[in-house]
């Protein structure tokens, strides 16, 4: 897939409780997280971003609570993938799994600035700045994890494996 | 080469005799968690797969205690969606109010968590059964779904870093003190993807209350898990307790590790973590004077009955500062009972405390005691993020029990020394 946006940046340690502050937790509604994605953080993210931009972060995006909501807000709020220095554990797996898109990368990180108009190949891990015209390499996916990311999540993935097998 | 004990987990239950870091494997679960906050996408999800039964019905646990007893409208359908499920399915472990208790504290207590087992659950905190000997770890709502239709979740074998503690704890010194002094060495992304392997003569003389405390918070560290290998401490806790088999793993001598820590309990000293990271830690006789609005004894972290012994250890015959909220939380319903027959909700109450039903309620800024526009609380939580217990700019610091009944009789971050003298 080929994403293309604005860049929004961050620093290190983004939190899933300022992804999505536990107040709003009594809903598992895609709609009205994202309306609250990142308030703690940046109260004034949701009115700059468009859907299809970029989210760029420094090391460790998403530490914290298991909650899926930080990916689901994160998406519902517009922003098509999310390139960081390294990701939390359990935001790794749930952006995999419910498919945001994601990708390890530390010279994109530092060589794009808030701003930017950015493209991404999921497919290739390319990421081209397209305000400087540097051009970067993500780190590629494992075999497996990619299968799961072309069927755009888990439970498709595991969906497709029930019908195969006519369960 | 031998095997770390979270090696040999891994491996056992992926059907392989051997597995090495990196690894990507399919591993077989013995129990799927959530709560009132991941479940309901879980499930969800789970009726999107097109299966109609969850793998086994006993292997899946439902534990509403995020915002229990429900907080609002919207919070009261979320917890119905888990009762509803429950019994379409005929989940056995599925927990009601009076019944419920905060999951890490209420499982291993229901002995629904052994050594040696595999376990996942949608909480970040789910890694404190390690503390059995059991490998378990911390998923989101989706892997919950994939894990309660086939009982298996996709893993990448983690690399270990072992933590060795010597010497001799300090008085007020716990658990959380030595995982909190740990998490400001390494960072809060010290242990990413790895797995923390406590070890050594500290944690040998460790009460099982205080190993759940450490392994709770590997977390914190950015860890997939902590895990203590069981012995006599273990074992005598989880014999009451299991109605099945379990199987106890240790580590091969010749096993390898990414890393190895080693640390002088003698050096260390009661901690407090500072806003807004849980690695921000300092020792107690560093904090200077922090005024504070609110103190909570409570959460997955600090909310068992030996946690609740030390509070009411200082808290007896005292009285709670009048600038201070002192909010205690029983983890269960059995410690609350457990609480009240040795009479530590009686101080607490003569304190003049507010004495809660099990939740974990403010730990995550839920309901129970919402933090107001410049508050600060004092807690023995797990996280001191922005906004983690109410308003964003209000402010959360971490210890342990001793440390926050002290403090609330002060109405000041303060040293238990200050109230019962150096013991």
């Amino acid at each position: 897939m080929i994403y293309q946006g604005k860049v929004h940046k961050y620093g290190r340690d983004i939190d899933t409780d300022v992804i999505i502050p536990a107040r709003y937790l009594n809903t598992s509604d895609p709609k009205e997280l994202g309306k609250h994605a990142l308030e703690d953080l940046d109260s004034g993210f949701i009115s700059k971003v468009l859907q299809g931009d970029i989210l760029i972060a420094d090391e460790n995006f998403g530490c914290g609570s298991s909650r899926e909501h930080a990916p689901i807000a994160i998406k519902a709020a517009g922003i098509s993938c999310v390139i960081a220095k390294s990701f939390a554990r359990i935001f790794y797996r749930n952006s995999i799994n419910m498919g945001l898109p994601i990708l390890e990368c530390l010279e994109a990180v530092d060589g794009i600035s808030a701003g930017d108009e950015v493209k991404v190949d999921t497919n290739t891990g390319e990421i081209t700045n397209l305000s400087t015209g540097e051009v970067f390499k993500a780190a590629s996916f494992p075999d497996f994890i990619q299968g799961i990311m072309e069927k755009g999540g888990l439970i498709s993935y595991l969906k497709s494996k029930v019908e195969a097998e006519g369960n | 080469m031998g095997m770390t004990i979270t090696e040999k987990i891994l491996a056992s239950h992926a059907g392989k005799d051997k597995v090495k870091p990196g690894e990507l494997i399919n591993v077989r679960l013995d129990l799927v968690l959530g709560n009132d906050v991941t479940a309901p996408i879980a499930i969800r999800e789970f009726k999107k797969i097109g299966m109609k039964k969850v793998f086994n019905k006993n292997k899946v646990a439902l534990v509403p205690d995020h915002y229990t007893p429900n907080k609002d409208i919207k919070s009261a359908e979320q917890a119905k969606i888990l009762r509803d499920f429950s019994n379409e399915q005929g989940i056995i472990n599925y927990f009601e109010i009076g019944r419920m208790g905060i999951e890490h504290a209420l499982l291993p207590e229901l002995g629904l968590v052994l050594p040696g087992d595999a376990v996942i659950g949608a909480d970040s905190h789910t890694c404190t059964y390690g503390a059995l000997g059991a490998f378990s770890t911390g998923v989101g709502s989706t892997d919950l779904a994939a894990g309660m239709a086939t009982g298996e979740v996709w893993l990448k074998v983690p690399s270990t870093i072992k933590f060795i503690y010597k010497g001799k704890l300090n008085k007020w010194v716990s658990g959380k003190d030595l995982i909190l002094y740990t998490i400001g060495k390494i960072g809060v992304d010290g242990a990413l993807y790895k797995s923390m392997e406590f070890t050594g003569e500290v944690i040998e003389s460790l009460s099982i209350d205080n190993r759940f405390t450490i392994a709770n918070m590997a977390i914190e560290a950015g860890g997939k898990n902590g895990i203590i290998e069981p012995d006599e401490t273990t074992l005598a806790y989880v014999k009451e307790r299991a109605r099945r088999d379990f199987k106890v793993y240790k580590s091969d001598d010749d096993a390898e590790y990414e890393r190895v820590y080693e640390y002088n309990a003698d050096d260390i000293e009661p901690q407090v973590a500072f806003p807004h990271l849980p690695s921000n830690t300092k020792g107690i006789s560093e904090t200077g004077n922090v005024k504070i609005d609110q103190v909570v004894i409570g959460s997955c972290t600090n909310g068992r009955l030996e946690d609740l012994r030390i509070a009411a250890e200082i808290l007896k015959d005292k009285k709670v500062h009048k600038d201070i909220r002192l909010i205690v939380i029983p983890a269960t319903q059995k410690i609350y009972k457990q609480a009240i027959s040795e009479g530590l909700v009686d101080i607490f109450v003569d304190a003049e405390a507010a004495v809660s039903t099990p939740t974990c309620g403010p730990c995550l800024g839920g309901h129970m005691g919402i933090l107001a526009e410049g508050e600060r609380a004092l807690a023995t939580t797990n996280r001191n993020f922005v906004g983690r217990m109410g308003h964003p700019k209000s402010e959360v610091y971490l210890c342990n029990p001793a440390v926050a009944a002290a403090s609330a009789i002060l109405g000041r971050i303060a040293s238990p020394k200050e109230i019962v003298g150096s013991g």
